[in-house]
Parts: C-alpha cells; sequence; structure tokens
C-alpha cells in the first residue's frame, strides 16, 4: 500500500472502465493439469482430446475448464492469481497423502491420477469448515465455478455467442441472450392475479 | 495533514446510501456546509454495465464481505446501497419494533413505533417515490410464487417498491445499476438536490478514523482509494466537521468507531455488536414446468409455464402470513420470491447428491445449473437474535481486500443462537411444504458451510434504544458519550424488521436531520430543516 499525505485529490474526471491490472502468473505443466483437475471436479466436462488427464471425462458437455477456469483463476483482479500455482502443488502433495492413507489400488503421484469419485472425495475434505486451509480452497473452486456459471473473464454478451465462445456455461443454462446489444423483456409477468392479498395490507401495499 | 490546510466543513457524511445522502441534503438544503465521503466510485446510468465480467459495475459497486460465520454483500459506490438494491420497500411491521430478542426488554427506543415513524416513511414514499404495485406488475417469477403460495393457502402480496414499471424492461440486471434509470437510486433524487444546495460528495474517499479537537469538533481522516485496485492507496487527508454523521453501512460503521477509540475515548459497549444479518437465508427451487401448467395453470403465452428466473426485477412477491404479531417472537418471518444473477447467486446453491457428498459442486450441481431458468429462489427474512460480534479492526478500511474489487476478509464473527436456526428451520420447512410437499419441484437451502450465513442487509452493529448497555445511540441518534457524531444508516436499526429494511433506513435518517440540526444549532450553526421533497 502506497500513501502519500501530500498527494493532491483525484480529479474528478478519473472514471476510467476499468479493467483488471497487472500480470498473469506463468504456471508449468504440471500446476495447469492439476488446477484444471481441480476446476473440472468442481464442474465436470468432457475430455478435450483422448488424452486429456486432466479432465476426468465423466460428462459429455463442456465444463469448467473448457469454459475458462485456468483464464478467471490467472486472472490479476481475484487476488489469488499469484497464490494458484503454489496451490496447485499443494493439491498435488495433499493427493498424494490422500491416496497413500487409503492404500488405493493404483498408484497416484499427483490430484490428476484419482478418479472423479476420489477427486470429489478429496476437494469436499479441502473445502470441509473443519479444514485449516478451507477458505483457500473454497476460492479455487469459487472461480474455477465462476467460469462456468458467470464467466467473468468475457464480456458476458460474449460468453453466450456461439461465434464468440464456443464453449459457455452461460449458454448451457439457459441464459438467454441480449439482442441487439441489450437484455429487455417486453412481457414481464402472467399480467393476472395468482393469490389473494393478506389481510390487513395497508393502502401503501406494506403489512401492518 | 495538520494545521491550516484543513478543509473545514460544518458537517461531514460519511457514506452516501440512505443513511448518508438524506441528511446531507436536508442538511444541505437547511444552509449548512455539508460534504459527503464515499469510498466507492461514482456512476452515471450510461456506465452501468449489463455484463459479469471482472470490472464491469458489477464488481464495481459491489462489496462482499466474507467474515467469520457471517459474510456481507452491500454497495460500495455513491449512492450506497441504493445503487445496487432491488428496491423492494415495505414497511415493518408494528411487532418489529416491539421486539425483546433475548435481552427481555424492548429493543427500539420507546420514542419509535411503526406509528410514529409512519409520517418518515411517508415523506420517503414520496421523495423517491415507492410505489404499490398492481399484479399486472408482477414478474414470472413473482406470480410463480403467489400461484405456489395460493395452492398452498396462503396469501401473497405484491411488494411496493421504487421502481418505476413503466420504464422498466424486466432486464433483471438491477443489481449491476439499473441503466433504464427505472430504479429509483439516490442519484437520481437525494444526491442531485443535495448538490443542488451546494453539498460535496467525493468518491473513492474511505474514511480511517475520527479524532477530536479541542472546540469539541471532530477531524475525519481518509485515504484516496485507487478507482480499479482498490486494494491501493493513493493518498491520504483529512478534512474538519462540527458535526459527523456516520452512515458507512452496518458492516463499516462500527470498524471506523472501533479505530476511531483510541483517539476519541471509550465507546459504548454496543459498537461493533448486536449485529443482525435481518435473519436473511436463500433456499432454491428448481420448479417442475409440467406441474405448474397443470396445476396451477401458469402458461407464458408460448408453451412454456415458467422457465423464467432471469426475467424480472429481482423480489417482487412475498407471503407475510407467517407476520403475525400474535405468533411469539422467532416465529414470525417472511418469504418473498427474489433473484440473484450467476456467480453470487449460484455458488452457494446446493443440488441433492447420490453420495450424500456436499452438494455445491460436482455433476449433480451441473446438472442443477442446467435448469437455471427453472429456478425460483426463496428469500427468508426471520428474527434472528443479534448474534453478531466485530473483532479488532484491520489496517484499513472495514475489510483487508482479497480481490482488485468486490472481495474482502472482514471482522465479523456470528454464531447464531436455537432460536435464530429454529427460525431458519421452521422457514426451511414452509418453502418445502409449499413447493416440495405440494409436487412443485425440489428444493434445498443454499449451504452455511462456506462463506457462514449470509446477508444483503446488514444491520443494528450501532444500534439505537433507550438502554445504554445494549445501545450505542440514544433515540436522536448521536453516539452515547460523544456528543456531535450521529449514527443515521442501518447499524442503527436495532433488530432484524422481517422486510427489506432500505425503507425503514430511510425513514429514521429522515426522522434524524431535526436532531442533527439541534445539536448544529448548539454549536452556533443555525440551519433551517425545512421537511423539503428532493426535487
Amino acid at each position: 500500500m502506497t500513501q502519500n499525505a501530500d498527494s493532491p485529490p483525484l480529479p474528478p474526471t478519473r472514471r476510467p472502465r476499468t479493467a483488471p491490472l497487472g500480470e498473469r502468473p506463468t504456471l508449468t505443466d504440471a500446476q495447469r493439469v492439476a488446477l484444471e483437475a481441480y476446476a473440472d471436479t468442481v464442474v465436470p466436462g468432457r475430455k478435450r482430446h483422448p488424452d486429456d488427464v486432466a479432465i476426468a471425462g465423466v460428462d459429455d458437455t463442456p465444463g469448467a475448464v473448457e469454459c475458462g477456469a485456468l483464464d478467471v483463476l490467472t486472472d490479476p483482479a481475484t487476488g489469488i492469481e499469484d497464490g494458484v500455482g503454489g496451490m496447485a502443488d499443494l493439491l498435488d502433495q495433499r493427493a498424494v497423502t490422500w491416496a497413500t492413507a487409503r492404500e488405493l489400488p493404483d498408484p497416484v503421484g499427483r490430484f490428476a491420477d484419482l478418479g472423479y469419485t476420489d477427486r470429489r472425495r478429496l476437494v469436499a475434505e479441502l473445502t470441509d469448515p473443519e479444514e485449516p486451509e478451507k477458505d483457500l480452497w473454497f476460492l479455487v473452486a469459487l472461480f474455477a465455478t465462476m467460469a462456468y456459471d458467470s464467466a467473468p473473464h468475457l464480456e458476458t454478451a460474449d460468453a453466450l455467442d456461439p461465434a464468440v465462445t464456443p464453449a459457455s456455461g452461460l449458454r448451457a443454462m439457459g441464459f438467454f441472450p441480449p439482442v441487439d446489444g441489450r437484455w429487455a423483456f417486453d412481457r414481464g409477468g402472467y399480467g393476472r392475479p395468482l393469490a389473494r392479498l393478506r389481510a390487513g395490507t395497508d393502502d401503501h401495499g406494506d403489512p401492518r | 495533514m495538520t494545521g491550516a490546510s484543513v478543509e473545514e466543513f460544518d458537517v461531514v457524511v460519511i457514506g452516501s446510501g440512505f443513511g448518508g445522502s438524506i441528511p446531507a441534503f436536508h442538511l444541505a438544503a437547511g444552509g449548512a456546509r455539508v460534504l459527503v465521503l464515499e469510498r466507492g466510485p461514482r456512476l452515471t446510468s450510461r456506465e452501468y454495465d449489463q455484463s459479469l465480467r471482472f470490472g464491469s459495475s458489477a464488481t464495481r459497486i459491489f462489496d462482499f464481505t466474507a467474515g467469520d460465520g457471517m459474510s456481507v454483500l452491500g454497495g460500495n459506490c455513491v449512492g450506497g446501497g441504493s445503487v445496487v438494491y432491488f428496491a423492494a420497500m415495505p414497511r415493518a411491521p408494528r411487532f418489529a419494533f416491539e421486539r425483546r430478542g433475548s435481552l427481555g426488554h424492548r429493543l427500539w427506543p420507546s420514542a419509535i413505533d411503526r406509528e410514529s415513524l409512519d409520517p418518515w416513511y411517508d415523506r420517503v414514499a414520496e421523495a423517491l417515490p415507492i410505489k404499490r404495485h398492481s399484479w399486472d406488475e408482477v414478474s414470472y417469477a413473482g406470480g410463480a410464487w403467489a400461484a405456489i403460495c395460493d395452492h398452498g393457502g396462503r396469501t401473497a402480496n405484491p411488494l411496493p417498491s421504487a421502481v418505476d414499471t413503466a420504464k422498466c424492461v424486466n432486464c433483471n440486471w438491477m443489481m449491476s445499476g439499473c441503466a433504464e434509470d427505472a430504479k429509483q437510486s439516490l442519484l437520481l433524487n437525494y444526491i442531485p438536490a443535495a448538490e443542488a444546495n451546494g453539498c460535496e460528495v467525493r468518491e473513492l474517499h474511505e474514511v480511517q478514523h475520527l479524532t477530536r479537537d479541542a472546540d469539541g469538533s471532530y477531524t475525519v481522516h481518509y485515504s484516496h482509494v485507487h478507482p480499479v485496485d482498490y486494494r491501493e492507496t493513493v493518498g491520504t487527508g483529512s478534512v474538519r466537521a462540527r458535526v459527523v454523521v456516520l452512515a458507512a453501512g452496518a458492516a463499516a460503521t462500527p470498524v471506523i468507531l472501533q479505530r476511531s477509540e483510541p483517539h476519541l475515548g471509550a465507546m459504548p459497549d454496543a459498537v461493533g455488536r448486536y449485529f443482525s444479518g435481518n435473519g436473511e437465508r436463500i433456499n432454491v427451487a428448481s420448479l417442475d414446468e409440467s406441474a405448474l401448467r397443470d396445476t396451477l395453470g401458469l402458461d407464458r403465452g408460448d408453451g412454456r409455464a415458467y422457465e423464467a428466473f432471469q426475467i424480472g426485477r429481482g423480489p417482487v412477491v412475498a407471503t407475510w402470513d407467517r407476520q403475525d404479531e400474535n405468533l411469539p417472537e422467532f416465529e414470525r418471518y417472511a418469504i418473498e420470491q427474489l433473484y440473484f444473477p450467476p456467480g453470487l447467486g449460484t455458488i452457494l446453491a446446493q443440488a441433492r447428491t447420490s453420495d450424500g457428498g456436499p452438494g455445491w459442486f460436482g455433476l449433480e450441481k451441473k446438472e442443477l445449473l442446467s435448469r437455471w431458468q427453472s429456478w425460483l429462489m426463496l428469500f427468508e427474512l426471520i428474527e434472528d437474535d443479534n448474534e453478531g460480534v466485530f473483532g479488532a479492526p484491520p489496517p484499513s478500511g472495514n475489510a483487508v481486500r482479497l480481490s482488485q474489487q468486490l472481495l474482502g476478509r472482514g471482522t465479523l464473527r456470528y454464531r447464531p443462537r436455537a432460536t435464530t436456526r429454529a427460525a431458519w428451520a421452521r422457514a426451511d420447512a414452509d418453502v418445502r411444504e409449499l413447493i416440495e410437499d405440494a409436487g412443485f419441484g425440489q428444493v434445498e437451502p443454499w449451504t452455511n458451510d462456506l462463506v457462514g450465513a449470509y446477508t444483503v442487509h446488514p444491520l443494528a452493529s450501532c444500534r439505537l434504544g433507550d438502554d445504554p448497555a445494549t445501545s450505542a445511540l440514544d433515540d436522536t441518534h448521536e453516539l452515547r458519550g460523544h456528543p456531535g457524531i450521529f449514527v443515521t444508516d442501518a447499524s442503527a436499526v436495532p433488530a432484524a424488521l422481517t422486510v427489506n429494511p432500505s425503507n425503514t433506513v430511510a425513514a429514521l435518517a429522515e426522522r434524524s436531520v431535526q436532531h442533527i440540526c439541534d445539536r448544529l444549532a448548539e454549536r452556533g450553526i443555525s440551519v433551517r430543516y425545512g421537511g423539503l421533497l428532493p426535487v
């Protein structure tokens, strides 16, 4: 934090349309795989190719990874971008410890070696209220989920446009697209009474 | 920061939501030199984005402050909560003013009840304005909730609101600011009227603490917040005021006072205690389209019964049958239909899982998201027991900011007592009976495992009352033991209201002005309170 007691007030016109400041972190391939596997556990999707080890492949439509989880997780706007590489390393370590304790039949050297069911169990433990680092693991899950269900790395109109964004959770949710760039609905409701009013409602429509 | 360079005003108002802008207007109109310091940015209607992108208005004008057991969502911009709210403006029912909580005595000051506050509600209703709505103006989601209530033998009411439905296009982007100016935020009435009377409003000025001067005036110390990365401070400054009006919101006002305590002397015990989340809790129903069509006869005219969660303007219908003053305390509540956009409005929703594990993530959650347009969000407003307590203040602001915008970690600790938990369970059971037992779909509450309980209407952290031991303010809104400091925001509301509180906060702010004028007069500043409307 910089503080300068002598600095003049900000000019009132200094109101730029905001874009996140700062640089994205550089991740190793192993870190990318770990973060993608975590994101795929939160919102599962289809494999991008037959050798895709990050995505467990338990669904046949795009999940958080295809919808841009890494773009969101490394966005400087999140405030966690500098820490996600370390979280990926820690995730792989936790997976090895977790698998060893359970004597899993197949070798586990990283989180992505776990099947979806085991990935889900471990993510549930990492985000359990009793987990000391729950807040950090939840933030990774939150931003991964947001890649799918709100696409904060994109303009929402672009996220809904198949020509711009091939994989979109918002489209999968049925989010209505804009018309001519704006959202507006001519007919907003059923237009008829659908319940009796509470007795004693006052003239302003308020409870007494 | 010292000496002749410090600016002087009659009144410095901290925060520009309902609690700040309403006194700012009346005091400026009455002749006072008024400065409003607002920590968030100032946006015009043209800057309200229909987008969930980082850096759009959706993240610029909001704060999500995670605490220990309670998280608070609130406005962070000139206009405060009025810019981001859904503009539902019901008045609080009579029994809300008679609440005793677990303390066993009336929580509101004896000077205030619904009858005495009605004239101030009337003034706010005229100023914004607030309208009673017909069924023609109710969204599909509100209509579906009304029909479900009716089927269950309940009543339902369209909520009075500060929305001009002639301008409203039902886009449901109003949490990011209403680009149509259909929602009557304070930027359309009180704030421009205050400025027309000489009041100055400074954006991106975050007040950190107050000091007292030898003559009884106060000096207000603030930081300039970076316009994009709110974690950064780009300067500091101070202004002097004869009277300070503190209205930074119930999640920030007590923190400013806590940080000021070494300079001002001991604060009343109730500063930073007795916080209430207004008893709020959300359930999400995934509705069965065929049941809505076949049993309730709902038809949008294009073959769909509903599938319209996205369409509308937030909460527009509530059932108030449990707002029965004959019921015991903690058994009275309202259930409103609600809308939250994806992101904040989806992460805590829970699917029912086959493995019994958490339902907020995974394959079943993805399937629940695929039915998003058939969601109905139910907003329970129960009577909680003011269990929130703020810890030691962070180095600056009211939270350690995590993200460039939106996310921060605050010091609020909330552990709901059995009374509150039972009240939520009762409302959850009611929702389940009306929806699931009746065959209209499946319903689950938002999880509290991730960010604790949550509220969009923080209250009571610096509350009014007659008992000095359990209230920070006397019935004039003046901070006990600190003459010349008034608290006029939602911090002052003593307890949960069972309705959206903005109207009550606004009415209390209107009522407080005469008392502030009286204190100014004692300090030699004549300010005429004319009871004007902000036109």
